[in-house]
């Protein structure tokens, strides 16, 4: 294991074996955000196995995605791959009639080298629906940010003046256009641009945006911030494909992540903060019936979804001591704010700093939470079961993904997914039992 | 390339995977990029094992695109069986280190000098074969790996028990109902007082391989699942098979008959006749529920059979011989077994469907238009759109087919558990009548639930009051003959008139 000192944050790097999702796994959310969208995965019977069964019952509302399932012929370059999107792309085209199609690539098109890049525009202005490939495969990603890899590609499709200019925005900001990245469910996105209202920001557009045809206006010199710390590539593509500031701000998880998030992009805008403070407090106030649950408990990442760093960082301001960070991608310059944070609050929490592990190893994972014995472990589903066998708390990551964790409004909802094997596990206790496993 | 978003059976690696996690300390190494270990969660969240599954993968990545996987295999290997020390290590190609086309072979044996286990490459080819038939390689690949060993070494296993005994051969994890089967069969043969040998793969250990052959024969429960080792064993061992699967009435006696014709054939006397008449005319209650009246209501109502070859061949059976009800159709997603499957279900319903194809399985359902289906995961959704209900009977399936209580399918138990499925799948028979004679359970605003192929016909308001005291279980089909009247006469609203005609019209 590599260890590397910088900050007085150790970082290490295992082996990279561990469990995630796919990131094609990002077409279930986002296909469900762009309403005119769809998702075509370009694989093999390998994807579409994960995405029926990852999906669960969401696979049966005749969703807005479809695998573009490779066949022998595809693979030995029997067949045209032009001629077979095509034949694909009007299909859909004829039933769902999507003002986008997505094309993810998967492990298999990187391997064969298909050009997906270069048949998407000659196809596009053949069919007439624009084509947006984005290469969200295992060879290189994990899970969310299979997201990043759409949104960057999607940043490259915002448009460079209004389309309509005759449309007077009703409302004229008194500072540099700013637009978010990241995507959120549409009431979490409405509070997010609320909270930032009461101080006076306005958000000029969202990237995604609801509908493909609705993205916003990106201009060079305008002001962009993330909402998710898996965002890297979508962060780099603005700054320099589109010549944007990047506004480096923990992210929105948490009431200490809000108010920070909210105080950063104030700051860069010239903005004095007002209410703030007070906003924060109230919210840690009404969640005290949850954190007096985890109050001097002890959690571990074993990581796979990239959000650890801004969970244990808000965990850790619950009171929780954090044996360690497992997250698949670190990028520490993307992610700086947030660790800085991380810093600051185990310095003022006065608990030792977590060891952030990325590439973890499961196995050599698995025998230090049994020395830790943690109260409670973050876990992918693979492990989930087998540790409460042996008599481990566990909370199923995944879910973090798909719960509503941004800005004050949801910080209970994170606490209601943590709390919840402990405030389970509290009412088995006359049970007596606690491992159920044979192996142990 | 084929544009899909269903498939009703997986990939190869999962048949891999699901035979040699069935054993006990056989590990699995998937050569795999990260994300298609999903076969874990699997395991852990379908099956709630409490143990963690026995599978790893070595993690191609962007670096051995560029380079090769190198050491990399080797040492994940040799790491695993030092970490776990398991009998077998198993690689495991998939579909993307399949087309890297690296010399997989070589890597095993470089590993398996430096450990103490053994290590095979499963011999699959993705995308030729599916789950099914790859578990089936998987596991005559591991027998017949064992068995040369063991002949090598002289170490086979070749005396017959005194008592006959047998193997049960394709008890795999995450199969239907899979557990509950294998209890059901331990008790039928107790019962024919036949000792079992051996059930391989699940909790099976492979050092026990080289005793199969000390059985008097095989029995294979499943046909996707341990047919290729069965006829192995007999080729090698001359250990013949019985491949009937006890699933209903009618065929677990047919089972126990030739088990029966084996056995005598063997050398001894049995005579299971009178087993066979007790359980079916007191033990299980199947047979006397066929006969009894309420079962009387079922007689012609219409159902489809859709599932894997082994379960819809056998439902198909059920429905028609011992049940009298009338299968429109029945088909499997087995297309490999096309032959066999026809030969066995032709006579028991009017069509045979071969597919792989939800879409065109929901159409076909859409336009039967059967009073209950009997199907998988995917028919269950069709039959809830449609307002048509559904008994699960075959794999793929979700969580609740793999419930906690016990739900054999096969064997005496079985029968009673799969006449229960039945009879809760149609409307109960006086409840029926009942919703016939006073319009339904609910005469308030009921809702007209449906699909419209076309929303640009309406229906006037006392029409729609009309359509929702129609009982639930029909109302959708007379609001798709209502508007497929409609339509046919270019009417866009449906008044209570067009209702009334359409009723005349359409039944008449």
């Amino acid at each position: 294991m590599s260890k590397v000192q910088s900050d007085a944050i150790t970082f290490e790097c295992e082996t990279g074996n561990y469990h995630t999702f796919c990131p094609i796994s990002c077409v279930s959310w986002l296909y469900q955000k762009i309403e005119d969208s769809f998702f075509l995965v370009i694989g093999t019977k390998t994807c579409g196995y994960f995405l029926q069964n990852a999906m669960g019952v969401m696979i049966f509302a005749e969703p807005r995605y479809a695998m573009a399932e490779l066949e022998e012929g595809d693979i030995s370059a029997k067949l045209n791959d032009y001629g077979e999107l095509r034949r694909l792309c009007l299909q859909i085209k004829k039933d769902r009639n999507p003002s986008v199609i997505f094309w993810i690539g998967t492990c298999t098109t990187e391997i064969i080298k298909m050009d997906l890049e270069g048949i998407a525009p000659k196809l596009e202005a053949e069919i007439r629906v624009p084509i947006v490939v984005a290469r969200a495969n295992g060879l290189d990603y994990a899970f969310t940010q299979g997201e990043d890899t759409v949104l960057a590609a999607m940043a490259q499709r915002c448009p460079y003046s209004d389309r309509n200019p005759a449309v007077v925005h009703d409302e004229v900001s008194s500072h540099i256009p700013l637009v978010l990245f990241g995507s959120l469910p549409d009431p979490v996105a409405t509070q997010l641009a609320i909270e930032l209202k009461k101080q006076g920001v306005s958000v000029a557009g969202w990237l995604p945006s609801k509908r493909y045809t609705e993205l916003p206006v990106i201009k060079e010199g305008y002001y962009v911030a993330g909402v998710n710390p898996f965002l890297s590539r979508t962060a780099t593509t603005l700054m320099r494909r589109r010549k944007t500031k990047l506004i480096g701000a923990p992210f929105p998880i948490g009431p200490d992540g809000t108010r920070a998030w909210i105080e950063k992009i104030c700051s860069v805008l010239h903005i004095k903060p007002v209410g703030l403070a007070d906003r924060e407090k109230a919210i840690w106030d009404s969640l005290e019936d949850y954190i007096s649950l985890i109050r001097g408990k002890s959690v571990f990442f074993m990581g796979d979804n990239l959000l650890e760093v801004s969970l244990a960082r808000f965990l850790i301001r619950c009171g929780m001591t954090v044996y360690e960070i497992g997250i698949p991608y670190m990028d520490k310059r993307y992610q700086a704010a947030e660790l800085a944070l991380l810093k600051t609050t185990c310095d003022e929490m006065n608990v030792m700093m977590p060891t952030i592990v990325e590439k973890p190893d499961n196995y050599n994972q698995v025998d230090r939470i049994r020395d830790l014995k943690p109260d409670l472990v973050i876990t992918g589903m693979a492990h989930a079961n087998p540790l409460e066998a042996r008599g481990i708390n566990t909370k199923w990551s995944v879910e973090f993904t798909f719960a509503q964790i941004h800005g004050f409004t949801n910080s209970r909802d994170i606490l209601e997914l943590v709390t919840r094997p402990l405030r389970r596990n509290l009412s088995l206790s006359e049970l007596g039992w606690d491992v159920y496993s044979k192996q142990v | 390339m084929k544009l899909a978003y269903w498939m009703y059976a997986g990939p190869a690696h999962i048949g891999t995977l699901r035979v040699a996690s069935s054993f006990k300390k056989v590990h699995a190494i998937m050569h795999a990029p990260l994300g298609d270990d999903y076969f874990n969660v699997m395991r852990s969240m379908l099956e709630r094992d409490r143990d963690f599954t026995p599978v790893t993968a070595s993690v191609v990545d962007r670096h051995v695109l560029a380079r090769g996987s190198q050491e990399k295999v080797v040492e994940n290997i040799i790491r695993k069986d030092r970490e776990e020390k398991p009998d077998l290590v198993i690689l495991t190609p998939t579909c993307t280190s399949s087309i890297l086309q690296e010399d997989l072979q070589n890597f095993v044996n470089r590993a398996s000098i430096e450990t103490e286990s053994d290590v095979l490459l499963a011999d699959v080819n993705h995308y030729r074969v599916n789950e099914l038939q790859a578990s089936d390689r998987t596991l005559e690949q591991i027998v017949t790996f064992y068995m040369d060993k063991a002949q090598s070494e002289n170490n086979v296993a070749k005396i017959k028990t005194i008592k006959p005994s047998v193997n049960i051969l394709g008890s795999v994890s995450l199969g239907f109902h899979n557990q509950h089967d294998i209890s059901e069969m331990k008790r039928l043969f107790q019962d024919l007082d036949i000792q079992i040998n051996q059930i391989i793969p699940e909790n099976a250990s492979v050092e026990d391989l080289k005793k199969l052959p000390s059985a008097w024969f095989n029995f294979v429960p499943y046909r996707e699942t341990g047919l290729m080792t069965a006829r192995y064993l007999e080729q090698q061992f001359s250990m013949p098979y019985i491949d009937i699967t006890p699933m209903g009435i009618v065929q677990t006696a047919n089972c126990i008959r030739s088990i029966q014709e084996l056995l005598n054939k063997l050398g001894t006397t049995v005579d299971y006749e009178k087993y066979i008449d007790e359980q079916t005319r007191f033990i299980s209650q199947s047979a006397w529920f066929s006969r009894s009246i309420d079962c009387q209501n079922l007689t012609g109502k219409k159902a489809i059979v859709f599932g894997d070859a082994t379960h819809a061949a056998a439902m198909t059976k059920i429905l028609h011989q011992e049940m009298g009800i009338h299968v429109a159709w029945c088909g499997t997603y087995c297309k490999y077994d096309e032959e066999w499957f026809k030969g066995q279900v032709q006579e028991f319903c009017d069509e045979v469907i071969i597919s792989d194809d939800h879409g065109l399985i929901g159409d076909l359902i859409a336009k039967t238009e059967p009073s209950a289906i009997f199907g998988t995961q995917m028919e269950r959704h069709i039959g809830k759109r449609l307002n048509i209900p559904c008994g699960v009977i075959s794999s793929p399936v979700h969580i609740q087919n793999f419930p906690l209580s016990y739900r054999p399918f096969l064997g005496y138990e079985g029968t009673n558990q799969i006449a229960d499925l039945v009879y809760n799948s149609f409307t109960l028979g006086m409840e029926d009548h009942l919703l016939e004679i006073f319009g339904g359970h609910d005469t308030t605003e009921a809702l007209s639930v449906g699909i419209s192929a076309d929303d640009s016909i309406s229906w006037s308001s006392e029409a729609q009051k009309e359509l929702s005291k129609i009982p639930g279980f029909v109302r959708g089909k007379v609001k798709r003959n209502t508007e497929k009247f409609a339509r046919d006469r270019s009417k866009n609203l449906i008044t209570l008139e067009v209702m009334y005609e359409a009723k005349e019209k359409v039944s008449s």
